[in-house]
């Protein structure tokens, strides 16, 4: 039995603010109750991640992002039939269209957590200003899974 | 061939055509075309402009860090880093290959195989299927994975489970599908269950099945139009890669073996220990990439291509038989000893895959595959290589340590390294055949794009970032001026900005 909930971080540790994604996970396994809630952390988006969204209810995707103006951005997602199907750029939009078209249903109910990312170089730590919205966007996301409900979490779609 | 596309002899005169990047591959890609007045290409390169700093990234880490370390090099192929390093660190604990305990070598032979599996069906049901399916130059809306998932949906969940399958099979063996540790220095550190072995076998037959009808969908699309299959992006070159003792195709432990293009042996057997008296690297002022080549044919003439084309071009077969019946099949499709067609790497690819296929099931039906016999230990060594068939070819992880076990120097030739020059060979020769003198339309750039995917290069390992990945042209004029551009966005949008 799946849980209800997903969290799905993704990028590279080692490639400075890409790690924003799999560090929000880190923070949220540790401050967290996870009865509910299923954290997943992949380098990035592949199409077999279409199979880990059955059975939920809510999910949330979480990444870094150089086109974020704010510190975060918290935006629900619906599955758009992008062309966007580089290997490393696939993206979550695209992912919940895959699922569509496998399943033959909508997806379930899902958000974006992006944060404002900069730097990418391999071996780079990350940079002042991601850590510093990495801690805003962690609280953020703890708040949300605390009242796992989509009328709530769409009253805090920004 | 089509040297003398590299160097423009008057560059300063031509218009500059920049692709950026290259979509559908993995990281950043750069073509730039130089063309002069007449729209002739006069010079074609591809620039690889992520690629760096592997080593930087390895030197002042203490050795056992390395497999989980080198991971991080690559999200699309981590465990061939993985495993090419941890064969470098066996050497280094004093644990040559024929010192492993059986049951770590077939354990290691078995997250190999899950990984080639995974890796080439998410190639080609996911990356070139578009291509290949709906032709290079129809509309862009149809060269998607979301079209095939329309028009094939049952090759699109195929696609989907295959690739799944892949990496469940990693998952039973590292703990993870991503970012597991394995494999350790002399062996490996979990046995596989007789639960997690019936797991896996549970599907494998499908896998097998599925694998066949993939090998006879591209035998189909390659021979429905053979002469432009076999001369699109087509380069005749020398191939390297490991092989068996006895000649067969091998991904995890052989001796290297090198083939001219007309199929003769140029080296065999040679313990890869050894490859720095085999292979050399160049620079070159204007790209990142260095450019190998075999020692004893020069810079000019030395370069060759690594990955499935080159793996099954040189070896004599496979040792499991629905891939050999397809290996003879496909050698049989031309009059040629060796067959140099660029596209026929997806075939090659699908072979591969199949031959992935059962040797996973030859493996979890190996008693072996249950042993808690899985780690030897040595004496300590200050040097150690190992090398493994990548998904995209041969791969070479070569380090030194001091006495506190600090790596001291890496080298990595990574299989996107190897091709390099064959890639800028492809690009010259679609450029030269299929854009010279035409005007730039986006069907005619993707003929570019696709004579690069075929060698499924990797350009920027495992990073990724929203907004990052436009596909831009642009044209500018002698005196550096840009008059026109052309932008596809990531959601296949195309937006055209003249300035001229």
């Amino acid at each position: 039995m799946v849980k209800p909930v997903l969290v799905f971080g993704y990028g590279n540790l080692s490639r400075g603010d890409d790690a924003l994604g799999p560090l929000v996970l880190e923070y949220l396994e540790a401050e967290c109750k996870l009865d509910q809630i299923d954290l997943l952390c992949d380098f990035q988006l592949q199409i077999e991640h279409a199979l880990d969204l059955v059975g939920r209810e809510l999910i949330i995707f979480v990444d870094a992002s150089v086109a974020c103006k704010a510190s975060f951005h918290f935006n629900v997602l619906t599955p758009i039939q992008d062309l966007s199907y580089t290997t490393h750029a696939m993206s979550p939009n695209a992912l919940l269209a895959v699922y569509q078209s496998i399943k033959a249903v909508p997806p379930p109910p899902s958000f974006l957590l992006s944060i404002q990312a900069e730097k990418f170089e391999l071996g780079d730590d990350l940079s002042a200003k991601a850590q510093a919205n990495l801690l805003e966007a962690c609280v953020f996301a703890a708040q949300r899974l605390e009242e796992p409900s989509l009328p709530l979490w769409l009253d805090h779609v920004c | 061939m089509y040297e003398h596309l590299e160097t423009a002899q008057n560059p300063t005169n031509l218009k500059r055509v920049v692709v950026e990047p290259v979509s559908r591959v993995e990281g950043h890609g750069k073509v730039t075309l130089l063309l002069d007045e007449d729209n002739k290409v006069q010079q074609a390169r591809l620039h690889i402009v992520e690629f760096r700093g592997f080593e930087r990234f390895i030197q002042g880490r203490p050795y056992w860090e390395l497999p989980t370390l080198v991971q991080r090099l690559c999200g699309i192929c981590p465990v061939s880093h993985h495993l090419a390093a941890a064969k470098a660190i066996d050497q280094l604990v004093g644990i040559d290959p024929h010192n492993l305990p059986v049951a770590a070598e077939k354990l290691r032979r078995l997250l190999h195989f899950g990984q080639v599996f995974q890796s080439h069906a998410l190639h080609f049901f996911h990356l070139s299927s578009p291509d290949l399916l709906f032709g290079f130059e129809s509309d862009i809306s149809k060269r998607s994975i979301i079209a095939v998932i329309g028009a094939y949906p049952d090759l699109a969940v195929q696609g989907v489970k295959m690739r799944k399958y892949g990496q469940e099979v990693i998952r039973m063996i590292s703990g993870k599908r991503v970012h597991g540790t394995s494999a350790v220095p002399g062996g490996m550190n979990k046995a596989l269950t007789k639960a997690e072995r019936d797991y896996l076998l549970q599907d494998i037959e499908q896998m097998i099945e599925w694998s066949v009808a993939s090998v006879a969908l591209i035998k189909k699309v390659h021979c429905s139009n053979l002469p432009f299959y076999d001369d699109f992006g087509t380069i005749r070159t020398n191939y390297l890669g490991l092989t068996k003792a006895d000649g067969a195709l091998e991904l995890y432990h052989g001796g290297l073996r090198a083939k001219n293009a007309e199929g003769e042996t140029l080296i065999d057997h040679v313990d890869y220990c050894q490859y720095n008296d085999y292979i050399h690297e160049e620079v070159r002022s204007w790209t990142y990439m260095k450019f190998p080549y075999l020692l004893s044919l020069g810079k000019e003439n030395g370069w060759y291509r690594v990955g499935p084309l080159a793996r099954v071009n040189n070896c004599d077969f496979i040792n499991t038989p629905l891939a050999e019946a397809a290996r003879v099949d496909f050698k049989a499709h031309t009059q040629e000893t060796m067959v140099h067609s660029t596209l026929a790497f997806h075939w090659a690819r699908l072979i591969e895959t199949l031959h992935c296929a059962e040797g996973i099931k030859d493996l979890l039906n190996d008693p072996d595959i249950l042993s808690h016999d899985l780690v030897a230990t040595g004496e300590k060594r200050y040097e150690g290589v190992g090398v493994i068939e990548a998904p995209r070819g041969t791969l070479f992880h070569h380090y030194q340590v001091d006495e506190n076990d600090i790596v001291t120097k890496a080298n990595l030739i990574v299989s996107t390294t190897s091709n390099n020059q064959a890639m800028n060979e492809s690009v010259r020769q679609v450029a030269n055949e299929y854009l010279s003198g035409q005007e730039l339309t986006e069907p005619l750039l993707n003929n570019l794009e696709v004579a690069i995917r075929a060698y499924d290069p990797c350009l920027s390992c495992a990073t990724h970032a929203i907004g990052k990945m436009p596909l831009q042209l642009e044209l500018v004029d002698a005196n550096g001026q840009l008059i026109d551009q052309l932008v596809k966005h990531g959601n296949g949008e195309i937006e055209r900005n003249f300035h001229g």
